[in-house]
């Protein structure tokens, strides 16, 4: 297939495009779109609001989740906070402002169109949740508060205490069920999407395991749209939560659909350290922390003081020396990496080494207690209750972790993959953070595809394209439910003695080594050996009891393994070719005289595009040449 | 690692309308640090490695946010720690030898899918009939326009903390899922953007709890007792309240 990557970006001045493609693009009239059958696969941010807008519209929308609730995505699970450009604390923030600092915070590896879009509609998102009644944090007067999030010198994050996701997902998932009440929105809970089906090179529907009975079902539409999440969990110890997986955009690239820039993947500096081999999940800490705690690490290798014993001389508080303009509120890539830096120089703390302090002693002495309680209570509880440490008396102690994938399936300026009439939302989607998400702004894109760009853009396709009717008994999508149905009996009838569980952490421990924070051309080779033989290990000796007729939840898991030992090795192989460091992909041959991400704008300023080439081939590399009118790229410096 | 041994009776039951029957297993290697379900993880792959059927728990987010963790621990929905879900429960409060019993939160509301899960999508249906004001995407006016008192926005984020994960339901001796109720009618009538619908919500919710075979409120307040997001049996209070209000006007 030979493919050239039209990202149909509207012309004009960078303002007016999304105002002009709005008024281009055709509409469905709306006595025609309950005519309409639109697939919304997962039901986070992304997803929820996009499934309600479209009910909104008048769109006949199924709506897919894989928990027992679509309240429960793991958007819930966000805790800082959502961007704005609303400029409410009057310090010189705009679109522009929010544009700009979202380009630069991604290395310069996003489309400057995508991204204004972001910055241009993030202030109708605070208007409409806010209308939602999700409850945000308020001013004595009564209006809404602002914090300041990494990698931003302007306040412009909207809160509501520590759980932002969950009050804006609830939001969502309020509109949701206001749908699902009207009829317009027919709700599927329990679901796993298992194949997507493809009619005559269009997206028309998919092919889902009913995860309480093992059925497989299938469902036509005109459109479907993936808002399946990142697929952070390759790595096995993630911030991610455990239903979390790649497998609905692996089943899409499988079907030709372009996964974009897979090595973006994005490590995040503030999480509780792993205490032990049985551990299933990494729990985040919100980077807000950063506002007043402090990072440092002591100056001395090896010094197993407790930190209180430490003097302030003898500390070395790494992110103020080394990056004293934005201090504690770096970037994530680079506190991260930072904080790698000291913990391999032997500076590192706790029973590992493999932790830093974050320390709230000097904002509490300045602020009090009950301020710092009010603003950050709630996780310093839970940080408290996970590690049985008090950080009103010790510092906490944080480590980096896997948080989100910035890569996924390459979507057009119209969201759409390069399978037409599939649409990729959300963090599914690789469009809008380039290299390095900044905080708070995964709501914020999430959000902005769902409420406001899918749709307008989901009509200029069912209005231009002319569909037949179509049945879900089509042969297509018997052909799809085979497929799918004999992934599922190779699994049961391997009959091995090692658990899906046992052979993913082995895949997380190679991928975090050797495709994790530092990367580098020997240890990516070896993981793209390491990863086919232990694809090879799970497929013969991997052990799934039960049978597929039943609520099987280790079959649902050993699917979802087998498809991060595929993904896997395209993050490696992208890694691999990307032989520069931009944001969250740092390679040890790139690297500036004083050891910081370097660039190569010359040979790498695209995005990396691959199309599955069939089983045992390799993956061809498509490239989208990326230019910049407005924001020359620049070194990234928080110095 | 300090490694306790560990008995654990276990709810077994093979679908909905089978029998089910508490069932004995051991557990050793237990590291207090793990987290109850790291714990339950422990015993699913020694299982899967006997060729035994593995337990089936709903779990997720494993933060204590998403509520799809739904276990009775020892009696109590969710275990002993107040103010915590089941995923959160750590095994320090346990001690070498210690028996365990884990069962599903029980009620008519919520039938037994597998062993540990139940189905809560009665829940679902509950916030179809009101949960949420109506407004489309587009329509809203600009945020400022409609200031909201700090302790009124405050007082919303406490009942608006609510999970859904029913352990209300589980603990109340009627069954009762008022509290779920009550936490997402009041944050709405805190707030003046849930105004223009305030009463018809408190009605057609409360109306579809009652058709979902939810019991009635008797000020037990064991609900308050096992909330993991510590929304207060008040709140109840407030639905009444609502109820009443609405009643007057329709």
């Amino acid at each position: 297939m030979s493919i050239t990557l039209d990202a149909k970006i509207p012309s004009g001045p960078i303002e007016k495009k999304w105002d002009k493609h709005r008024f281009d693009l055709k509409l469905v009239n709306p006595a025609n779109r309950r005519k309409y059958d639109v697939i919304v696969v997962g039901t986070g941010l992304a997803g929820a609001s996009a499934a309600a807008s479209l009910g909104e519209l008048g769109y006949n929308v199924l709506s897919f989740c894989i928990q027992d609730s679509p309240r429960r995505a793991h958007s819930i699970a966000a805790q800082g906070g959502i961007n704005a450009a609303k400029n409410y604390p009057n310090d010189s923030d705009s679109v522009w402002r929010l544009f700009y600092d979202t380009l630069k915070g991604g290395d310069y590896r996003a489309r400057e169109a995508n991204v204004y879009r972001l910055a241009q509609v993030s202030n109708a998102i605070i208007d409409h949740c806010t209308a939602q009644g999700v409850p945000f944090g308020r001013e004595y007067g009564g209006l809404l508060a602002n914090r300041s999030f990494g990698g931003a010198q302007v306040s412009r994050t909207f809160y509501c205490r520590g759980q932002t996701g969950q009050q804006l997902l609830l939001g969502a998932y309020g509109s949701l069920m206001r749908q699902a009440c009207s009829g317009r929105v027919k709700v599927f809970a329990r679901r796993e999407m298992v194949e997507l089906v493809v009619v005559k090179g269009r997206a028309r529907g998919i092919v889902c395991r009913n995860l309480v009975t093992g059925k497989l079902e299938s469902y036509a539409a005109h459109a479907v749209c993936l808002a399946t999440g990142g697929y952070g969990n390759a790595f096995f110890l993630s911030t991610n939560a455990n239903s979390c997986n790649a497998s609905a955009i692996w089943r899409a690239y499988k079907k030709g659909a372009l996964f974009a820039n897979p090595c973006f993947t994005q490590i995040h500096p503030t999480c509780i350290p792993v205490s032990g081999t049985y551990q299933s999940k990494l729990t985040l800490m919100s980077e807000s922390l950063r506002n007043d705690g402090r990072v440092w690490v002591p100056k001395k290798a090896g010094d197993k003081r407790s930190p209180d014993q430490i003097p302030e001389e003898e500390r070395d508080y790494y992110l103020e020396r080394r990056y004293p303009a934005f201090g504690n509120l770096v970037p994530r890539d680079v506190a991260s990496r930072a904080s790698k830096a000291v913990c391999d120089a032997g500076q590192g703390v706790g029973p590992t080494g493999l932790s830093v302090y974050l320390d709230f002693r000097d904002a509490i002495a300045r602020d009090g207690l009950d301020s710092i309680r009010a603003k950050y209570g709630n996780l310093i509880d839970m940080y408290h209750h996970i590690t049985d440490e008090d950080p009103h008396k010790l510092p906490m102690r944080i480590f980096p972790a896997v948080h989100y994938t910035m890569g996924g399936l390459w979507v057009d300026y119209n969201l759409m993959t390069t399978i037409p009439g599939l649409f990729c939302l959300g963090e599914a989607n690789f469009s809008d953070h380039g290299a390095n998400r900044l905080g708070a702004s995964a709501l914020m894109q999430g959000l902005a595809d769902g409420y406001f760009v899918i749709p307008a853009t989901l009509s200029g396709y069912l209005a231009s394209e002319k569909q037949e009717a179509l049945k879900a008994d089509a042969p297509e999508f018997k052909e799809a439910e085979a497929q799918a149905d004999a992934r599922i009996r190779k699994l049961l009838s391997a009959e091995g003695k090692r658990t899906a569980v046992e052979l993913h952490r082995e895949l997380g421990k190679l991928m975090w080594e050797d495709c994790g924070m530092w990367r580098n051309e020997s240890g990516l080779k070896r993981a793209l050996e390491r990863i086919p033989e232990l694809r090879e290990e799970f497929h013969k000796n991997v052990r799934v009891p039960g049978k597929n007729e039943e609520f099987n939840q280790s079959l649902e898991r050993s699917g979802r393994v087998a498809d991060y030992l595929e993904c896997a090795e395209l993050i490696v192989r992208d890694a691999l070719e990307r032989r520069e460091s931009c944001g969250g992909h740092f390679r040890e041959e790139s690297r500036t005289p004083d050891g910081e991400a370097l660039r190569d704008d010359e040979k790498f300023c695209h995005v990396a595009a691959w199309e599955y080439a069939g089983e045992g081939k390799a993956p061809e590399l498509h490239k989208e040449p990326l230019a910049f009118e407005h924001c020359k790229p620049s070194q990234r410096s928080y110095k | 690692m300090s490694g306790m041994k560990l008995t654990l009776k276990i709810w077994r039951q093979k679908g909905p309308g089978a029998p089910g029957e508490l069932r004995s297993y051991g557990v050793q290697d237990i590291s207090p640090d793990m987290s109850f379900l790291e714990m339950l993880d422990v015993l699913n792959e020694q299982l899967i490695k006997l060729g035994e059927d593995p337990v089936a728990f709903d779990h997720d987010c494993r933060e204590g946010i998403c509520g799809m963790c739904s276990l009775v621990i020892d009696g109590r929905a969710h275990g002993k720690d107040s103010g915590k879900t089941s995923c959160d429960m750590r095994m320090r409060g346990y001690q070498d030898g210690d028996t365990i019993a884990i069962e599903p939160f029980r009620a008519k509301g919520f039938p037994v899918v597998k062993d540990l899960v139940v189905d809560r999508s009665a829940f679902d249906r509950i916030m179809q009939a009101g949960g949420y004001v109506s407004v489309n995407a587009g329509s809203a006016p600009e945020a400022h326009s409609l200031p909201v008192p700090y302790e009124k926005a405050e007082a919303a984020m406490d009942h608006a903390a609510c999970i859904g994960c029913g352990a209300c339901v589980a603990a109340c001796p009627n069954a009762s899922a008022m509290l779920f109720v009550s936490a997402k009618v009041s944050q709405l009538a805190l707030l003046p953007q849930g105004g223009p619908e305030r009463a018809r919500r408190a009605l057609s919710m409360l109306e579809q709890h009652d058709k979902e075979g939810f019991g009635n409120c008797t000020n037990e307040g064991e609900c308050e007792k096992v909330c993991p997001k510590s929304v207060k049996i008040s709140s109840i209070a407030r639905l009444n309240r609502e109820f009443l209000r609405a009643s007057v006007l329709y």
